[in-house]
């Protein structure tokens, strides 16, 4: 499933701060998302992760620094979120859960794209399910083409796949990986498997405050083999790199 | 089936015991009629009796129908409007904290003897728990539902019609579950402080003149009314929100 003109710009991070009762959860951190890139952000729970994603998402706002478009436009209306759960909407049935966007702004929902988005991530047939009627990982996939079918060039992603078991998770990271390509992807995880799996590109995060460590390469390209040995090596090193950092 | 034989055995289980302490606990049949007797009642007076209850059933489902209404309106200008809901919930409180049997009297003074006092008795004991489950309910949205309707672009409006109120609406089925179980306690006591038709004119009448078993008939009638209203109203709410994943 191609999507036309996606022209994603990258999304730079500059000078971020951000205070909570009194404490500093990260202060001037600056952040490059690279254009039409898989990058992601590593680091322990509470580090401010979900903090950095909802600010990069317009859902928060920062006690300094800002968030742009490399291309210098404005961001409004191209950044498209998924959080650490489905966040199906119960009350309508998978269809309409793909094409919520175009409810929500009162806007004609494009149906045959979201039954081919639907075929895409494999619930052809299944798009008249409510989300009750669904497993996780079928919810995860909905979610995944409701995405999709917002067609936003930046896409930032706040470990959504955590909730899935280590199967599921594994088909959804290289379906996602497959239908997001040519995105600037921003995704933030605690999972170094994952990380390496799907990202171009990924930094560490952690201390308090919150600094990124330097760009870390993963060679090859995502969706890696699950038993790629250059990604393996990849996530020990990261793994004790995690472990060194938390001080344990 | 069991939904079924549950509560029939629990309904033939309470006419037995009410039966053996009419028959052996030596209670004068004045104080307390046996089963057969208010039966009997049931079946003599079955026209009188109907008539009543159809005057009390009228003011019961159009009070539990503007209760719900109003209480549902006012949920929503809460939530809609901070200013509004400051004003609006000490209001919500007094209506409360003023006992619906002491208002009874007054509201029959002014608006008379007929159906109006008894619906605004009923409506006046419906709307608070519509309202109060509901405006939790519209208060308490998933927030990540919220997130991801702004990052597409919602406008406020948009959130609370197509997010926020569907969101609320099994919160909203249970305080209509509250209110129909209750909706009889505005009309009856609207009857007692002043009718001149109805169950609760009934049984005001017969107490004052030691008909016991008319009495009875008329509570077995409304008891009825009120069991056959609440299964409606869960029967309907069932099937509106057969998405609701604990439904």
């Amino acid at each position: 499933m191609s999507e036309p003109n996606l022209n994603a710009p990258s999304l730079e991070l500059r000078g971020l701060t951000l205070r909570y009762e009194g404490q500093a959860l990260f202060e001037g951190l600056d952040l490059t998302v690279k254009a039409g890139r898989f990058t992601a952000l590593l680091g322990a729970s509470g580090v401010g992760k979900t903090s950095l994603l909802r600010i990069a998402a317009g859902l928060a706002v920062p006690d300094a620094g800002g968030v742009q478009a490399g291309d210098g436009q404005k961001l409004a209306g191209r950044v498209a979120w998924m959080g650490q759960q489905d966040l199906l909407y119960p009350w309508v049935r998978a269809l309409e859960n793909v094409t919520i966007g175009s409810k929500l702004r009162g806007e004609r929902a494009d149906k045959p794209r979201a039954l081919a988005l639907l075929a895409a991530v494999g619930l052809a047939g299944r798009e008249r399910a409510l989300p009750k009627e669904l497993s996780g990982g079928m919810r995860q996939r909905v979610a995944l083409a409701r995405t999709l079918y917002e067609n936003r060039p930046i896409v930032l992603m706040d470990e959504p796949f955590s909730a899935l078991d280590a199967i599921t998770r594994a088909a959804m990271q290289e379906l996602a990986a497959k239908l997001l390509a040519g995105r600037t992807c921003l995704l933030i995880t605690h999972d170094p498997l994952e990380a390496c799996r799907l990202s171009h590109s990924l930094y560490v995060m952690a201390g308090r405050p919150a600094r990124l460590g330097p760009e870390i390469a993963v060679p090859g390209h995502p969706p890696r083999e699950p038993d790629d040995e250059a990604l393996l090596h990849k996530q020990g090193e990261l793994l004790r790199a995690l472990l060194e950092a938390s001080g344990v | 089936m069991k939904t079924v034989l549950r509560p029939l055995v629990t309904l033939l289980g309470l006419l037995g015991l009410w039966w053996a302490v009419a028959r052996f606990a030596g209670i004068p049949d004045f104080l307390l009629p046996g089963p057969g007797e208010v039966a009997q009642v049931l079946a003599a007076q079955r026209g009188f009796l109907l008539q009543n209850a159809l005057v009390t059933l009228v003011e019961i489902v159009l009070g539990l129908g503007l209760g719900t209404l109003f209480g549902g309106l006012l949920a929503l200008a809460m939530v809609f409007s901070r200013g509004l809901q400051r004003w609006l919930l000490p209001l919500l409180l007094l209506s409360q904290a003023v006992p619906v049997f002491a208002l009874a009297p007054l509201l029959v003074l002014w608006l008379g003897f007929g159906l109006a006092s008894k619906v605004l008795m009923a409506v006046l004991v419906i709307f608070f728990p519509v309202t109060a489950a509901f405006y939790d309910g519209l208060r308490r949205t998933e927030p990540g539902w919220l997130d991801l309707a702004r990052t597409m672009g919602a406008s406020n409006f948009s959130v609370l019609v197509r997010v926020r109120l569907m969101a609320a609406l099994p919160a909203f089925g249970a305080g209509l579950r509250i209110a129909a179980a209750v909706a009889p306690i505005g009309a009856i006591l609207g009857e007692w402080a002043g009718a001149s038709e109805g169950l609760g004119y009934v049984m005001l009448n017969a107490n004052a003149r030691m008909q016991t078993s008319l009495m009875f008939a008329a509570l077995v009638l409304l008891a009825g009314m009120t069991i056959l209203l609440w299964v409606a109203v869960d029967v309907v709410l069932k099937k509106l929100l057969h998405w609701a994943p604990d439904m």
